[in-house]
């Protein structure tokens, strides 16, 4: 499963390369042209094919290759390592993880007192990254530059499996199902020039969809993303951001981006008429590579639609196949009908 | 520098029609782009009142891809001509439904800088004319304390499904237009009053030796997206914004030298740009020499169009013309009237002359 090994592969913001491989050898019998940009990007063509578009169109499909971890930053004189987040991390969710370091894969533990040790008062406390430090058994601190250099990137050492009947769990699903996603939708033929963009950076600000977007110049944008699920009973009668299991979901707007209503209402009769299920984004939260397209040049009316996920910028994330599935028929669907806007 | 007079006239009762009350026309244009429905994104209907109002005054009219609206006016000077871009926003700050609950409140996130305080107990209104009241959950807060998540929107709804509205449609504050004599009030006058600057300029220029290209942006109150991308389309040779600023001039107010009537506010720095000198010049010096009254601002917090315009392609000398207000971000935004009206001026002058800029 194509999306099995996007999850275990590891690519942190700047360093996918790893992923775009597997990527590269996915696309390459599906599209017409593919090349990589100078910030690693990988820009997949399809030309038009069939009843040809009234105007010229092209259409940009971006799924970021990138997930967030850590880099090394110091080795203490114990040999412990300190590193900094790349991405947005919560620290609380570092303790007591295991990661793997580097090309060679050092395997690391980010390590916590016991229990048995802690006063009353430090059970009370959130420990900050930068109190934090990675322990890889080096006895001193030339141990630890042997094995790790400062600048190496962490990944969690999460490995990616099913879990109950219809959904699996793994690191980086954010935004590895986008990908995966993006990279069935490039099997179909559409009667305009489609680039299915398989972005860098974009857990650090977007970078690579920007500059792609500008070499591009695309007409319309879609981002294809894993986004946030909080849909765990609540006290009050307020909505979940989106729920695992109802389907795709589309943003009407974030922190980045007004979606253009044209292609949510695209998306939403899409679904209505196909009986493929959908939810909105309950939430003006986050922001997406469709944020930083839409801003390229004179501007591109963009939309984002994900498949919801859970526990995602964590070492372990969770979602539905069917989700998967639905937002990759629901992209099939909809994208002819981008001709006649 | 002009003051404020006092209001000669006692307010109108009656503003739901301006014509046959006698409105100023210019209060009576002000009326009808403030009360236009338009939050960030959903800017259709002022484009097409504004679109409306400038048919015949300029030489090429067109909408770009995220819907800024682009009136160019041709100059009469030899070619090369210098570009100047005026850009005022149509988009006005509001909220967009995320949940409709059983009982059929709707839960909203802001769409721009939206402030808890001005909300409690005031209405918006939606794209399909329904509106909305603002409550809030009183158990367990005070009224000083409130944040956006212990708001809701009642629309008159009994259950979800009888909801006239929906998950992510937007709404914009609704407060109608009042006419205070010198000093007028209005929901959404930033920056629709930046947009009836614009209307007006281009109504009374007769002639440019400059191309002028008219700018209704969109979407700038979540982070100057139109004025971003319809700079990039423009290429500006000079570039300056239309927008309101703060004012100090209310009881403890922060310290802040711009005052209402005291003319329009020539920008020097806000939080996003510092303006260019030779712009900042451009304007006071035309200001004196049609004796213009203005005043300079220094804004601490906030910015405006024209920092994207600025730092579009290889950089544009930018500034901005700024409409003093009070109560900026609330259903209640209330400026004087001859300001708007020696804005309106100052740009006239300003682009019916040779600029150079030095």
């Amino acid at each position: 499963m194509l999306l099995e090994k996007l999850s275990n592969a590891r690519g942190v913001s700047g360093n996918e390369g790893e992923v775009r491989e597997i990527l590269i050898d996915a696309v390459k019998d599906h599209v017409d042209e593919y090349r990589v940009d100078t910030l690693g990007n990988l820009i997949a063509r399809k030309k038009a094919k069939g009843a040809r578009a009234r105007k010229p169109l092209r259409v940009m499909l971006a799924a970021h290759m990138d997930e967030i971890g850590l880099m090394i930053t110091h080795h203490d004189s114990n040999g412990y390592l300190r590193f900094d987040p790349v991405g947005g991390i919560d620290a609380r969710v570092l303790l007591s993880k295991t990661v793997l370091i580097g090309k060679d894969k050092v395997p690391g533990v980010i390590g916590v007192k016991p229990i048995h040790l802690l006063k009353a008062s430090e059970r009370q406390q959130v420990l900050e990254t930068d109190a934090l430090t990675i322990d890889i058994g080096a006895k001193s601190k030339e141990d630890a530059q042997g094995l790790v250099k400062i600048g190496d990137y962490a990944t969690f050492a999460t490995t990616f499996s099913s879990i109950g009947t219809d959904c699996v769990k793994g690191k980086a699903l954010d935004d590895r199902a986008g990908c995966a996603a993006l990279v069935e939708i490039l099997k179909r033929d559409y009667p305009f020039d489609l680039y299915g963009v398989f972005t860098a950076q974009e857990e650090v600000g977007a970078r690579g969809a920007r500059v792609a977007a500008y070499a591009i110049e695309p007409t319309y944008a879609f981002a294809l993303e894993g986004t946030v699920c909080d849909d765990s009973p609540k006290k009050k009668d307020v909505s979940p951001v989106t729920r695992v299991g109802g389907g795709p979901a589309i943003t009407f707007a974030d922190n980045s981006l007004l979606s253009d209503r044209r292609l949510v209402d695209l998306l939403v009769e899409t679904a209505r008429e196909n009986k493929i299920p959908y939810q909105f984004k309950q939430a003006v939260a986050g922001g997406t590579d469709a944020g930083r397209i839409t801003l390229v040049k004179e501007g591109v009316p963009s939309v984002a639609v994900a498949v919801p996920t859970r526990y995602i910028h964590s070492p372990v994330s969770l979602l539905s196949k069917r989700d998967f599935e639905n937002l990759i028929a629901l992209m099939i669907k909809a994208l002819p009908k981008v001709a006649k806007i | 520098m002009a003051t404020a007079k006092k209001a000669t006239h006692f307010p109108l009762l009656d503003n739901d029609d301006p014509q046959s009350s006698g409105m100023h026309p210019l209060k009576a244009l002000t009326k009808r782009i403030t009360e236009a429905y338009g939050p960030s994104g959903y800017e259709q209907g002022v484009r097409e009142l504004i679109r409306d109002e400038i048919k015949g005054f300029a030489d090429e009219v067109r909408v770009d891809a995220l819907g800024n609206l682009i009136a160019r006016k041709k100059g009469t000077g030899p070619t090369p001509r210098k570009k100047v871009m005026l850009a005022a926003h149509m988009d006005e700050i509001g909220v967009i439904v995320t949940h409709i609950d059983e009982k059929g409140f709707a839960r909203f996130a802001p769409i721009g800088g939206v402030y808890p305080l001005t909300l409690f107990g005031q209405r918006c209104r939606f794209a399909n004319g329904v509106v909305g009241v603002f409550g809030r959950e009183i158990k367990d807060s005070t009224a000083t304390e409130v944040t956006l998540n212990k708001l809701f929107i009642d629309v008159g709804a009994t259950s979800k499904d009888d909801a006239p509205v929906g998950v992510g449609d937007p709404a914009g504050f609704w407060r109608d237009f009042s006419d205070l004599g010198n000093r007028i009030v209005s929901k959404a006058m930033d920056d629709r009053i930046g947009c009836v600057v614009l209307i007006e300029v281009l109504k009374q220029l007769k002639k440019s030796p400059h191309d002028v290209y008219f700018v209704f942006t969109v979407q700038e109150e979540v982070g100057l997206r139109g004025a971003t991308t319809s700079a990039y389309g423009v290429q500006p040779d000079l570039a300056i914004a239309v927008d309101v600023t703060g004012t100090g001039d209310t009881p403890e107010a922060n310290t802040m030298a711009v005052q209402l009537g005291k003319g329009p506010a020539i920008k020097v720095k806000d939080a996003g740009m510092l303006a260019h000198p030779a712009v900042k010049n451009l304007l006071a010096e035309t200001a004196k020499e049609a004796k213009i009254p203005y005043q300079f601002e220094v804004l601490t917090g906030g910015t405006t169009d024209a920092m994207a315009m600025q730092t579009t392609r290889e950089g544009v000398p930018a500034g901005c013309l700024s409409v003093p207000t009070r109560y900026v971000h609330t259903p209640s935004e209330m400026i004087d009237f001859n300001d708007l009206q020696n804005s309106i001026k100052l740009l006239v002058a300003v682009l019916g002359k040779q600029i150079k800029l030095d």
